[in-house]
């Protein structure tokens, strides 16, 4: 970030706007506050403006835990700026807490000198009671360090709606609008987007319209005629950002969107199967909607369920996909199994939390790489893609399904909660720019004698892919499940030569999904001291990181892998070229231990589990300390 | 519907295979197995359309002894295969093929979902009364008391009544049958074809090495007319070798009569087509050794197919929205540009 340069606003008032490179803003309050819906209407608006923006929204898992309480703390932070950026930043430059609660669980994020607002209407001595606080801290020196701005917004927004001729309650949870007209007047902001928003979405309720269209616009006459707020600032639209047209889209959306796009590029139906699970419901909500797409949906009683109705689905011929987290990938494993041995196309969606078990369902962790590369019984090879951040789920789903449909085999696509939950600007693709996804289906009869039926289900391509014969095909009736097969007719065989050639074989052709990816880009230079290694979500920060030591004169480069099985085929030679690998996770070494075991390189590991992305300060000092500057 | 053009006349030998079948000598699968061969050709369907579904156990070896589609799956999600299946081709004739342990057991959470949905399956569920393949434990519908590798002093658990599970899941049809009364487990199969929505049907089926003789009360001749009744639509329930006795409802308690005491008016009249299943339900809990055993269509009501409602409400939605356009879902949020 540089220097804040002052200089007199024409716009307005005689009043003080500094110039920003970026911002980071968090909104916190508890769960009920509708932090994370001003959170989204910031983002939009500062996307629309053309900042470039990434977010963390960050919420309980308990859908109401007990109100004022640091369990029910909400908090939605954007990170937004005049150049690309990465990740949702690391120290806050502003921080609205609308009761205590929410400013005992934030205020370590704030920078020293970070702009604090708090809604001091609530900070009464039951909420300061239930947030643990003995003495209010507005009220001693404990907040010294930062720009303090009490505005007592509950009776604010109060008087502001009045008019409107809500309830208290009704009024009351106005609130959040008026703290979001706050910062819109702090940062710059147009309002026009918001009130759009408020138009449609409460276009049956004129009252409610009327109330949060005031509150937001007293939120912003605040800012304007208080004092207590000395300037604002400005940042603005980024310019190192490729020309075209943007949205905002979340992770889960992109997902969606993907899914969608990967059967149409393939002239199929998606048929979606899933059970709700935290943080992977919002796939099988996006599709629901879509249904005039194709999409059928299929919400079942369990996740075994789920993924059995998927393979049944591909069996028949359709784009099947099945969504959840850890815990249903460990009942939906037993059934990935059959699809490995049916060589079945299937995409299964891990949209990754804290573990073990329930752990941290609405938190984001990176724990489950080595559940999805081994976590069946058996010998059983299954192909693993992760997406890199929020508009990269679109692209590596069709990837996921071609390379499924391409092997005839189940893929794993790996997200996770940050992933899901994040946002930022995507650049919208055009359908007709895509590539397609090429599927046969034989027609055609196979007779060559050696079957009854003369179709033989497991013969193979030059890519040891078998033939997706679907039923309805006359003449290619054919029989498949989870005993093990003879290879070419798929005739059940005990065998024990002929177990070993499928086992190796059905290896063999996950192994060669490596020739039909792409080879592993590094940023950077192409050998050094250090190559930093991530996948996944943590692709903003780790690749922040290694920039940044590149711009402070370090030899620091950055592979980020997409491909997590089979791994790019020069993947090695990369690890090779440098004199030390670090390889960074939001778990305690899962990637790391795949790399040593594979290649045999001495790669250390930086990790994280709680629950939290890396923060670019973390990953910096690591840097420092293993390259000893 | 299944679509019926003019066909090639089939017989059973072309639902026929060239793979062993390797059931037990005298199991009462083969009885299943060949009289599924002779419906299979009655039933109007182009063999390519036919697909049966399996999870794990004797019975779930049935699809490799056919020549149509099959797929053997894993214990107890034959239901979600076959519900995936025949969501993504609502055009195929989709039998699921289980058994006592894999239908009530370890799947049971399956199969009481796909017969609430009312999917158009073909449920056959043989049940032997133990577990075969694993070699010889007793299942959920095992009787109390009984000796099993696994209970060598007898079972204490109370067994479960698969048409009763299947009634209180609404399942739109149901039937019993046996496999060793040919003509009647034919008549079965092919009522199961032709319902629309989900059908279950039970087959009492003899496991001749892990349980023989099981079903000999209700087979053999001799006994059998005086422990099954056969359940006929519309007409009152009589059994016993001479056909002098029937059955009465006290208030809601089925009780044997007499037809020299109670005249015919006061039976219990089969109603197959009850809108609700109270006496389908009832007729479900009759059991030996106090009543005879019902033996046929318990219920078989009309009501919409699952997956002909998926497909109608993305006909509906693509009515009222248009055919999805890609590009403009793409651009469904505010958007800007970037020069
Ligand atoms: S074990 Fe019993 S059920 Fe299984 S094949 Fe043998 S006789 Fe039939």
């Amino acid at each position: 970030m540089s220097a804040p340069s002052a200089e007199a606003s024409s716009s307005s008032r005689n009043e003080h706007v500094e110039e920003r490179d970026s911002v980071i803003v968090r909104f916190a309050g508890d769960s009920g506050d509708g932090m994370q819906l001003v959170g989204g209407q910031f983002t939009n608006t500062s996307a629309m403006f053309g900042n470039d923006v990434s977010t963390f929204p960050d919420f309980p898992a308990e859908i109401r835990a007990p109100a004022g309480t640091p369990a029910g703390v909400s908090g939605f932070q954007i990170h937004f700026s005049n150049h690309d950026i990465k990740t949702p930043g690391d120290d806050l430059d502003a921080l609205v807490a609308m009761n205590p609660a929410a400013l005992r669980q934030n205020l370590r994020s704030l920078r020293k000198g970070g702009i604090l607002i708090v809604n001091s209407d609530s900070f009464g001595k039951n909420d300061l009671r239930k947030a643990n606080y003995e003495s209010s801290p507005l009220d001693d020196d404990s907040l010294q360090q930062y720009k303090l701005v009490k505005i007592p917004m509950t009776s604010m927004t109060r008087d502001a709606v009045a008019e409107a001729g809500l309830g208290t309650r009704a009024a009351d949870r106005c609130r959040n609008f008026f703290a979001l007209g706050v910062l819109y007047w702090l940062y710059d902001r147009a309002p026009d987007a918001t009130i759009d928003w408020i138009n449609e979405k409460f276009a049956k309720v004129a009252d409610v319209a009327d109330a949060n269209r005031r509150a937001l616009k007293a939120g912003m006459f605040y800012g304007e005629t208080a004092e207590l707020l000395q300037g604002r600032y400005r940042i603005r639209p980024a310019t190192d950002i490729q020309p075209g047209t943007y949205r905002q889209i979340m992770g889960n959306q992109a997902l969606a969107y993907g899914l969608i796009t990967a059967a149409r590029l393939a002239g199929k139906d998606l048929f979606y199967a899933s059970y709700p699970i935290t943080p992977a419901s919002d796939i099988l909500h996006e599709l629901a909607k879509l249904k005039n797409f194709g999409v059928r949906t299929f919400q079942a009683e369990d996740e075994i369920a789920a993924v059995g109705s998927a393979i049944g689905a591909s069996f028949g011929g359709a784009f099947a996909a099945t969504g959840t987290s850890g815990p249903g990938v460990a009942l939906k494993s037993e059934a990935i199994g059959l699809a490995v041995m049916t060589e079945l196309p299937l995409v299964i969606i891990n949209v990754q939390r804290g573990g073990p078990s329930t752990g941290l369902p609405t938190k984001t962790e990176q724990a489950d790489l080595l559940q999805v590369m081994f976590g069946r019984n058996g010998e059983s090879p299954v192909p693993v893609v992760a997406a890199a951040y929020p508009s990269d789920c679109f692209t590596m789903i069709q990837e996921a399904f071609r390379i499924a449909v391409e092997y005839m085999t189940p893929v794993f696509f790996l997200s996770d909660a940050y992933i899901a939950n994040g946002a930022e600007p995507w650049k919208v693709p055009s359908f007709e720019n895509l590539s397609k996804i090429e599927v046969k289906h034989p027609t055609a009869r196979v007779d060559d004698g050696t079957s009854g039926d003369g179709f033989l289900p497991y013969t193979r391509n030059e890519k040891n892919a078998r033939p997706w014969a679907i039923p309805g095909t006359a003449g290619f009736e054919h029989r498949i499940g989870g005993l093990e097969k003879e290879n070419n007719t798929g005739n059940v065989s005990y065998d024990p030569a002929n177990h070993e050639r499928m086992v190796r074989l059905r290896q063999a052709k996950v192994d060669g999904i490596a020739d039909s990816i792409p080879l592993q880009t590094v940023d950077g230079p192409a050998s050094g001291d250090l190559l930093m290694v991530s996948w996944g979500g943590t692709y903003g920060a780790v690749s922040t990181a290694a920039a940044e030591a590149r711009r402070e004169g370090l030899s620091v480069a950055h592979a980020h892998l997409r491909y997590l099985n089979p791994f790019p085929k020069n993947l090695e030679a990369i690890l090779k070229s440098y004199k030390k690998v670090l390889v960074c996770e939001l778990n305690l070494g899962q990637l790391w231990l795949l790399l040593r075991g594979k290649y045999l390189v001495p790669a250390e590991k930086y990790n994280k589990v709680q629950g939290q992305p890396f923060l670019v300060t973390e990953l910096t000092e690591e840097i420092h300390r293993i390259l000893g500057s | 519907m299944v679509t019926n053009g003019p066909l090639p006349v089939l017989t059973a030998k072309d639902f026929e295979n060239d793979l062993d079948v390797r059931w037990c000598p005298g199991c009462g699968d083969y009885s299943i197995l060949a009289q599924m061969k002779k419906v299979l050709p009655e039933v109007g369907i182009p063999k390519e359309k036919i697909v049966f579904v399996s999870g794990i156990g004797c019975s779930s070896r049935f699809p490799y002894y056919l020549s149509t589609f099959g797929f053997h799956t894993i214990h107890g999600r034959a239901p979600t295969v076959a519900s995936g299946l025949k969501l993504a081709n609502p055009d195929l004739s989709v039998w699921v093929i289980t058994g006592d342990g894999d239908g009530l057991s370890i799947g049971g959470n399956h199969l009481m979902h796909a017969i609430r949905r009312n999917i158009n399956l073909n449920i056959i569920l043989f049940n032997n009364r133990i577990y075969g393949l694993t070699k010889g434990q007793y299942s959920p519908t095992s009787p109390v008391g009984h000796k099993t590798k696994s209970t060598p002093f007898g079972s204490l658990d109370r067994p479960i009544t698969a048409l009763t599970l299947a009634i209180a899941a609404e399942a739109t049809f149901v039937a019993r049958t046996a496999d060793r009364n040919p003509a009647h487990l034919q008549y079965v199969l092919k009522r199961a074809a032709q319902h629309q929505g989900v059908s279950f049907v039970e087959v009492y089926q003899d496991c001749v090495v892990f349980n023989k003789g099981a079903f000999d009360y209700s087979i053999e001749k001799g006994v059998k007319d005086e422990t099954t009744i056969n359940i006929e639509h519309g007409k009152p329930l009589i059994f016993g070798a001479k056909k002098d006795k029937g059955i009465r409802l006290n208030g809601h308690t089925p009780e044997v009569v007499s037809l020299a005491d109670v005249s015919p008016d006061e039976l219990l009249i089969h109603d197959e087509r009850a809108p609700d299943s109270v006496l389908a339900h009832i007729l479900s809990q009759m059991a030996q050794p106090y009543l005879p055993e019902p033996m046929g269509v318990f219920r078989a009501i009309e009501e919409p197919c699952y997956e002909q409602e998926v497909l109608q409400q993305v006909a509906d939605t693509t009515k009222k929205f248009g055919p999805g356009d890609l590009n403009k879902l793409y651009r469904s949020a505010d958007t800007w540009t970037v020069k």
